[in-house]
């Protein structure tokens, strides 16, 4: 992979976390989806000896510092994902997408639900199976995200 | 040629490599836990992600900038009306208030008691609201160069935000009175009633906790930092009573209010820097009653916290009085 390809990876992992972190109003808030892992897991599967879990690691670190998190648990909530996704990249590539997007909305679904247990660790917080929804939304949002992503990436000839 | 790519490859050993993260991961969480060192180098990691926070509050800044660019002309002149008559009211407000002030004054000087300070302040911008919904935080554009610093009060302009609980250089982060994790020591502003208010995780809503059955609290009522717990100044609104709930078989009620400050609506804020009782660790005798003679100062006097001739003379007066005899 030449430099030019590192720096497309992370330029659009860092445009994900810039909308991650996007000012949204209050109410829209637990609509947003989980761009920065569905992002990431889609170069986990795409070139998995190129990106993994240390880019999770990372930029989960920088969520946490945006967010005001406790330090690292965005960070274990992101590498983990990237593990999983590490894991079953073999049996992903060779379902249909739609299978794929249920697929992600389970990953999803786990890295979020640890993230939930995390925060109880650190402090009172309102529980509701709202936390699930960036899921439901990233995993709605895979086929197209996937598709447009593999053209890019093909035309760009990274991997 | 270009060697056959193999169809499956891992990166170096990722099981290896999510156990390193995990344990990096537990150990920063349990050291941001116990020690204060990690705080600090947090408040500088925070310095360096401060280009994304201001990246992404570009957009609401252009969507501002441009609704006040096409905005006909009919509608700024009806903003600018209802400001004139804002402004209108609100000078009169500072009229009455100065007379009153005055006569506070003169009436605290009859009774002998120490005068409040006024609470020198600086004015912040919001620079974005929290992404988390399961958090009510926001981020402000003043930070450590400010002199902002870790527990200090913030308004809006119609009450109490919240408090700061990170710094960084250039911004800092603010806790507001609705997170779950938030409580304030308030009283009643019309019979000095003591409560704790803690916030619900919902923006409108707070808990007006361990509220006597008996209790003199009604709907309505304005509930002022009551400044118990030395971090908020006192006399601040914080929120007003919505509901009251009373049930005969139980000793405590259940009382919810709505806080007046609008952290929704508001982009300026106030950081106050209340006064600090200055340290009287390690000093005894004169020098201690001196520093507490000069408390509470005035906030123009800058050299605050330390000893003036005058307090001096008069402490070493007061312990000559008490020895003589």
């Amino acid at each position: 992979m030449t430099i030019f390809g590192y720096l497309f990876v992370w330029f659009t992992l860092l445009l994900a976390l810039c909308l991650q972190v996007m000012p949204l109003p209050d109410a829209w808030l637990v609509w947003r989806p989980d761009w920065l892992g569905i992002l990431l897991a889609y170069w986990c599967v795409a070139i998995p000896q190129r990106v993994g879990v240390i880019h999770g690691f990372v930029l989960g670190l920088m969520l946490d510092l945006i967010e005001g998190a406790p330090l690292g648990q965005n960070a274990l909530t992101l590498s983990l994902l990237a593990y999983l996704f590490l894991l079953l990249y073999q049996r992903f590539r060779v379902y249909s997408i739609w299978q794929q997007a249920v697929l992600v909305f389970v990953l999803l679904g786990i890295a979020q639900l640890l993230e939930q247990w995390l925060r109880t660790i650190f402090g009172p917080v309102s529980v509701s199976l709202e936390f699930l929804i960036p899921a439901l939304i990233g995993a709605a949002l895979w086929p197209w995200l996937f598709t447009m992503m593999q053209v890019l990436r093909r035309r760009l000839g990274i991997g | 040629m270009r060697p056959i790519k193999p169809l499956f490859s891992y990166g170096p050993m990722p099981t290896y490599r999510i156990l390193l993260c995990a344990v990096l991961a537990f150990g920063l969480m349990f050291a941001e836990h116990r020690f204060s060192a990690v705080e600090a180098a947090r408040s500088h990691l925070t310095s360096v992600v401060a280009p994304i926070q201001w990246l992404v509050s570009l957009p609401s800044e252009g969507m501002r900038w441009g609704a006040m660019a096409v905005s006909d002309k009919q509608s700024l002149i009806d903003e600018n009306q209802r400001l004139r008559e804002q402004l209108l009211t609100l000078s009169n407000r500072v009229q009455r208030m100065a007379s009153l002030t005055a006569e506070n004054v003169h009436l605290r000087e009859l009774l002998n008691a120490p005068n409040p300070d006024d609470v020198p302040y600086i004015t912040a911008e919001l620079l974005s609201l929290d992404s988390d919904p399961f958090t009510q935080q926001i981020v402000i554009n003043r930070g450590r160069r400010d002199g902002a610093y870790i527990g200090q009060p913030v308004m809006d302009a119609s009450g109490l935000i919240g408090q700061v609980v990170s710094v960084s250089a250039y911004t800092s982060r603010v806790l507001m009175v609705a997170d779950a994790n938030h409580a304030v020591p308030v009283e009643i502003n019309r019979n000095g009633l003591r409560f704790i208010v803690q916030g619900t995780g919902q923006l409108d809503t707070l808990d007006v906790t361990s509220v006597p059955a008996t209790a003199d609290i009604r709907e309505g009522d304005l509930l002022v930092t009551s400044g118990l717990g030395g971090r908020f100044p006192r006399g601040y609104p914080v929120a007003r009573v919505t509901t009251v709930q009373r049930e005969s078989s139980q000793a405590f009620m259940e009382v919810a209010a709505e806080p007046v400050a609008q952290p929704e609506r508001s982009r300026y804020f106030l950081l106050l820097f209340p006064p600090t009782p200055p340290s009287t660790e390690g000093l005894d005798g004169a020098e201690r009653i001196a520093r507490q003679v000069v408390w509470p100062g005035d906030p123009a006097h800058p050299n605050k916290g330390q000893i003036s001739e005058a307090g001096l003379t008069a402490a070493l007066k007061v312990q000559e009085g008490s020895e003589s005899p």
